[in-house]
């Protein structure tokens, strides 16, 4: 299978994890467009669940069903029970009724966030093979599908199962922001008389095909907003360093001026010693000093992940229109 | 009886009444065969376009459909507009047919259509499809609940036995019939089909359709790069199409047709003429634009890595 990984996914996870391709059938790919289409132009991000089987190292997603959106009219609306009665209700058509993930819209490529992380965690801790698809209609309005399934690591895993999201956490667990997530990569399947329904279509739709991809116009508005977007994030970043350099100085001014309290006290104890008074007690030095706290590590790991993802679509993005620049020089190259 | 030899009885034979009606011949000179009238018949009520997604279900659906059971049948939801009837969704219903009585599960449809509306409350009950061929008795009883849920239900056919070599989608609605007063029955009327699809569906649509080309019936998703070098291949085949037609009439293999002349005219006027230095500096500037966001961007890269593993230390 030619299709090619991001850069950002260690090659060595793909080998302890058990799923390495993931299959959809078409229906699930025309649900979830329509899906977006329909009910996610207003608000960001439209969900759903998937529902399929695993077959060896494959996971095949059959079905799905989208989730209503959040609102705050509906604060008696319980999003268990809807899915248990669709569950439910998909069983009596013989639909598969296996959890095997969930989906989610993404607005420019940024979906790199906490509630997404929970999510996942809590699906692939409950079922061991799920996965996020994400879907991208801006980018497949401009002429290819942008689908993509991701998974966490076994070492995010972990570390989500202790909780532990301080720096010595996350440095035992060597996790940089590149092993986070793991793509899988996708492969599209049909039946037969799928295949059949899709000839038909071909012979009857009105509608041409669309050749957005070879347009060049595509590259202003698409190129702008992700960059701004990599810019606020860059911005965020730089916050959160600021903030943990502030740490280490604190940190480091704190150190100092212990040894400068102990050593005071030491030359105090010293001195009164040699006028014969009793020494001072030794104070609890950590009460006195309250170390400061450290600043969480995980909004830095996020951050730095929804960075490398955005700047691997800029990427694409920017091969893409090179090739087509030079397909229309070649096209002027005849003319003139 | 008029009967057309040419195309060997899938015409329509028409008795004589008809034919002063209905010309045997189109002006020109295609036979009416089935699908032909299907196309031009009446066209009575609204429109109605589907999306693919709807037929993809009903397909899927009946290919899970339980052990014995011939058909499957569902609700199709949509949007009604003042001449046209869009179908956006639809899910299946499980039902029991058999030699003379037909159960259909109600509390099971009531219950998916409010939980679809949930997630869309612009979609309502359009009415209902049907897999299979023709219509038969059991439709009557089953539309006749449908015009319970929704206005004027529409009934819509998926031909998935692939009777002609074809999977017909057929929509009708029904219409009273007979001597009011005396025995009412119920017509089924056909209404013409559109399909329709979102920018979005189109694409997904294109790539589903790679799918039927290879042998093993999948295909991955390939990357940006490997797109435009499709694409472009598939312009250079109709290139090569479009020369190899513009050789044969220059060397009068074939009839030069004045509105493909027309066209061809058009084609090449769309590429706009630009001096070349003028191009050269547009190229050239388009080009360091994508440059320098390449550049940028792999320094952003450079520096959340740098940062990990400073923090680490």
């Amino acid at each position: 299978m030619a299709s090619r990984k991001e850069s950002g996914v260690s090659s060595s996870n793909t080998l302890d994890s058990p799923v390495k391709q993931i299959q959809i059938e078409g229906l699930v790919v025309l649900k979830i467009i329509k899906h977006y289409q329909e009910e996610g132009q207003g608000s960001e991000v439209v969900q759903g669940v998937l529902l399929g089987l695993v077959v060896e190292d494959r996971l095949e997603i059959t079905n799905c069903f989208p989730f209503p959106q959040h609102t705050e009219e509906d604060a008696d609306f319980d999003e268990v029970q809807y899915q248990m009665e669709m569950m439910r209700s998909l069983r009596h058509v013989n639909i598969d009724h296996l959890h095997v993930g969930w989906y989610q819209s993404t607005f420019y490529g940024s979906f790199v966030s906490r509630a997404l992380l929970d999510s996942q965690f809590s699906y692939q801790h409950a079922i061991e093979e799920s996965v996020v698809l994400i879907y991208d209609p801006i980018k497949t309005a401009q002429g290819s599908l942008s689908l993509k399934a991701y998974r966490l690591t076994p070492k995010l895993m972990e570390i989500c199962k202790e909780k532990d999201f301080s720096a010595e956490g996350l440095k035992k667990a060597a996790v940089g922001y590149e092993n986070m997530f793991e793509e899988v990569p996708i492969v599209i399947k049909n039946s037969h008389l799928i295949s059949v329904l899709l000839w038909e279509l071909e012979e009857k739709s009105t509608v041409p095909s669309k050749h957005e991809l070879l347009s060049l116009s595509s590259s202003s508005s698409h190129l702008e907003k992700s960059l701004q977007m990599l810019m606020d994030r860059v911005d965020d970043m730089s916050q959160d360093i600021v903030k943990f350099n502030t740490f280490s100085r604190n940190t480091s001014k704190q150190q100092q001026q212990k040894h400068q309290y102990i050593q005071r006290r030491q030359q105090e104890n010293t001195q009164r010693q040699s006028r014969g008074e009793p020494p001072l007690p030794e104070e609890d030095i950590s009460k006195m000093f309250k170390p400061p706290q450290p600043p969480p590590r995980m909004d830095t790991l996020l951050i730095a992940g929804q960075i490398n993802t955005y700047c691997q679509t800029v990427k694409e993005f920017t091969s893409q229109n090179l090739g087509k620049l030079f397909m229309a020089e070649a096209l002027q190259g005849h003319n003139s | 009886m008029k009967y057309c030899p040419t195309c060997r009885g899938s015409c329509v034979k028409l008795s004589s009444s008809l034919a002063s009606t209905l010309p045997p011949q189109t002006s020109r000179g295609r036979h009416l065969t089935r699908d032909f009238l299907w196309k031009n018949m009446a066209v009575y009520g609204p429109v109605v376009k589907i999306h693919p997604v709807v037929l993809a279900s009903i397909a899927d659906s009946y290919e899970r459909r339980n052990e014995g059971a011939t058909r499957v049948i569902g609700t199709i939801l949509g949007t009604i507009d003042k001449h046209s009837v869009e179908i956006t969704n639809c899910f299946s219903v499980p039902h029991n047919e058999s030699e003379d009585e037909v159960a259909v599960d109600m509390e099971f449809a009531k219950n998916m259509y409010e939980l679809h509306k949930k997630v869309s409350p612009s979609e309502a009950i359009v009415g209902w499809y049907a897999t299979g061929f023709d219509i038969t008795e059991h439709s009557v009883l089953i539309h006749e609940y449908y015009s319970r849920e929704a206005q004027n239900p529409i009934h819509l056919t998926l031909d998935t036995t692939l009777q002609n070599g074809k999977m017909n989608v057929r929509a009708y609605v029904s219409a009273q019939m007979g001597v009011p007063g005396k025995t009412v029955g119920v017509m089924f009327t056909p209404l013409t089909v559109k399909h329709i699809y979102y920018d979005t569906e189109r694409i997904g649509i294109d790539l589903l359709h790679t799918t039927c080309a290879s042998p093993s019936r999948t295909n991955g998703l390939t990357s940006d790069l490997a797109q435009v070098g499709t694409s472009a291949a598939r312009v250079q085949d109709m290139l090569t199409t479009v020369l190899a037609y513009i050789e044969d009439v220059l060397s009068g293999k074939v009839i030069a047709d004045n509105s493909v002349g027309r066209c061809l005219m058009d084609l090449l006027n769309k590429v706009p003429f630009i001096p070349a230095e003028d191009f050269e500096s547009m190229l050239n500037s388009n080009i360091n634009d994508l440059l320098m966001v390449t550049y940028l961007t792999n320094l952003a890269q450079a520096q959340i890595s740098l940062n990990e593993k400073l923090v680490v230390l």
